[in-house]
């Protein structure tokens, strides 16, 4: 389908974003790489009065580190994300799940901050955020501010960011731990039926801490904190296996076309062992 | 209505657009490009690709107005004059198509796969194309005519001719 009419102004600073925000009124809304907005324009489930692109914010893109956490623009694409050689090095987790993203073709296109900021339970980069303790700064009329994981995903397809405001950029502590994601789903550039993102310190072969987030087992990214707490001192895959079960405790998984509640719940715990296994070597 | 400037195929068009306009639809539409075409309204099956700025993207997500100032590179600006892209002559001579309708999206994914990757693996072959969907051929071929294009580009220019 063709999208409804809307008005489309592109912006280089982030004043002119909230300015363009606010402007437009109670119907502008963002656009970033467009890979979820657009398929969503097509079908006309969102038919906004005018589009910011924020493309083109030099402070939105690319990744720099910054002391002791590397700093990625909200506006950087998946591919520039997975190929970064600061996120491969300090936070390999992000880049594991933003490869398992949709396909090449979107990758270039589609983005790290839009795909936080859209929040689709179902989406691979909210629960390595988590994992990876990330934080977001979020520029609006009043200011900036800066929002933890824990508090940025809200609800289905809604986070922190208010409709006057834009994610400039997310943060996250240089990480070294051993970490994968591990995505459940059953053909090409499918959406996950279920993720599990991990990252694991060991030392001597023994699980000091463990850090978990799931993807598509609740109306948000969730982290298993049950399971991160049963994995202290695991040091044997039978050890992995026991504290995966507790996977699904606290979760609120839906039942769709793809798969039920109860075979979700059954996937997290096999996902989350291959996830904890794989990350620790163990 | 807005207007944008963008290079296709090398040559600079310059045209109003309203912002509701999608990249595809402005090539076919407004300049001509029909060897782009559509094929799904969800951004899955890939028939759409070209390149912008050199790498892939499905023109079908990308809005007209996204793209001024750039450049795009659809099929039919692949071959250089009567001297088809070796990508081109592969899906030929592997018969990496039956109908045709994937193959200009199969095309351009695939230069784009092996200007990333020039000597993929089959495995890479299919997850570079995980992008684009084809009804006809059950893929076989068109891995077989990435390899052989992956072959063709190793060994020089001169054996992409018709
Ligand atoms: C066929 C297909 C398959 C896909 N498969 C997957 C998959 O397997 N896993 C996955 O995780 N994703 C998948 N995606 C979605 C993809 O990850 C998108 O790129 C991403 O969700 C959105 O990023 P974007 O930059 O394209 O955002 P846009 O589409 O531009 O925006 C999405 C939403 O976020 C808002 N927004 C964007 N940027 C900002 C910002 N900086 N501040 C405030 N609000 C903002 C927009 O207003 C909009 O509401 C798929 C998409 C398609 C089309
Ligand atoms: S037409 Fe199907 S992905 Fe673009
Ligand atoms: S050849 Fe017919 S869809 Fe691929």
């Amino acid at each position: 389908m063709i999208p409804v009419e809307f008005d489309y102004v592109k912006v280089t600073t982030i004043d002119q974003a909230i300015a363009a925000l606010k402007a437009g009124g109670e119907d502008s809304k963002i656009i970033s790489g467009g890979q979820s907005l657009v398929p969503v324009l097509r079908l006309r489930m969102a038919e906004p009065s005018v589009l910011v692109d924020c493309g083109a914010i030099d402070e939105m893109l690319g990744v720099r580190e910054d002391g002791g956490s590397i700093t990625i623009g909200a506006a950087t694409t998946h591919h520039a994300v997975m190929s970064n050689p600061l996120v491969q090095k300090h936070a390999l987790l992000l880049a594991q799940a933003t490869a398992t993203v949709a396909d090449p073709a979107i990758r270039h296109r589609g983005t790290t901050g839009g795909a936080l900021a859209h929040a689709d339970p179902a989406g691979d980069v909210p629960a390595a955020a988590l994992a990876l303790d990330a934080s977001f700064t979020i520029a609006g009329p009043g200011g900036r501010r800066t929002v933890a994981a824990k508090d940025f995903f809200l609800d289905y397809f809604t986070t922190a960011v208010g409709p006057d405001e834009i994610l400039v950029s997310f943060s996250i502590p240089k990480c070294d731990w051993g970490s994968h994601y591990a995505k459940f789903n059953r053909t090409a550039q499918a959406w996950a039926i279920v993720g599990v993102a991990a990252v694991v310190n060991v030392e001597g072969g023994v699980i000091k801490e463990a850090r978990i987030g799931l993807t598509n087992m609740a109306p948000t990214a969730v982290r298993a904190s049950t399971v991160e707490a049963a994995l202290v001192g695991a040091s044997s895959a039978a050890d992995i296996t026991a504290a995966a079960m507790h996977a699904a405790d606290g979760t609120r998984a839906t039942s769709d076309l793809h798969a039920k509640a109860d075979y979700r719940e059954h996937l997290a715990r096999v996902i989350t062992a291959r996830a904890v296994r794989a990350a620790s070597g163990i | 209505m807005a207007h944008i400037t963008v290079t296709v195929d090398g040559t600079s068009y310059k045209g109003e657009v309203e912002p509701r306009k999608l990249l595809v639809h402005w090539l076919r539409e407004d300049i001509g490009r029909v060897g782009t075409v559509v094929g799904c309204d969800t951004s899955n099956c890939g028939a759409c690709t070209v390149l912008l700025n050199g790498r892939s993207v499905k023109s079908c997500s990308v809005l007209a107005v996204q793209a001024d100032g750039s450049e795009v590179t659809t099929i039919q600006g692949l071959s250089d004059g009567n001297e088809w892209h070796p990508v081109q002559t592969a899906f030929k001579e592997c018969h990496g198509l039956q109908c045709g309708y994937c193959t200009p999206g199969m095309v351009m994914a695939t230069v784009d796969l092996l200007s990333e990757n020039p000597t993929p693996s089959e495995q890479e072959i299919r997850e570079g194309l995980e992008g684009n969907l084809c009804r006809c051929t059950g893929y076989h071929n068109i891995v077989k005519s990435v390899s052989y294009a992956a072959d063709l580009m190793s060994a020089g220019p001169t054996k992409g001719a018709k």
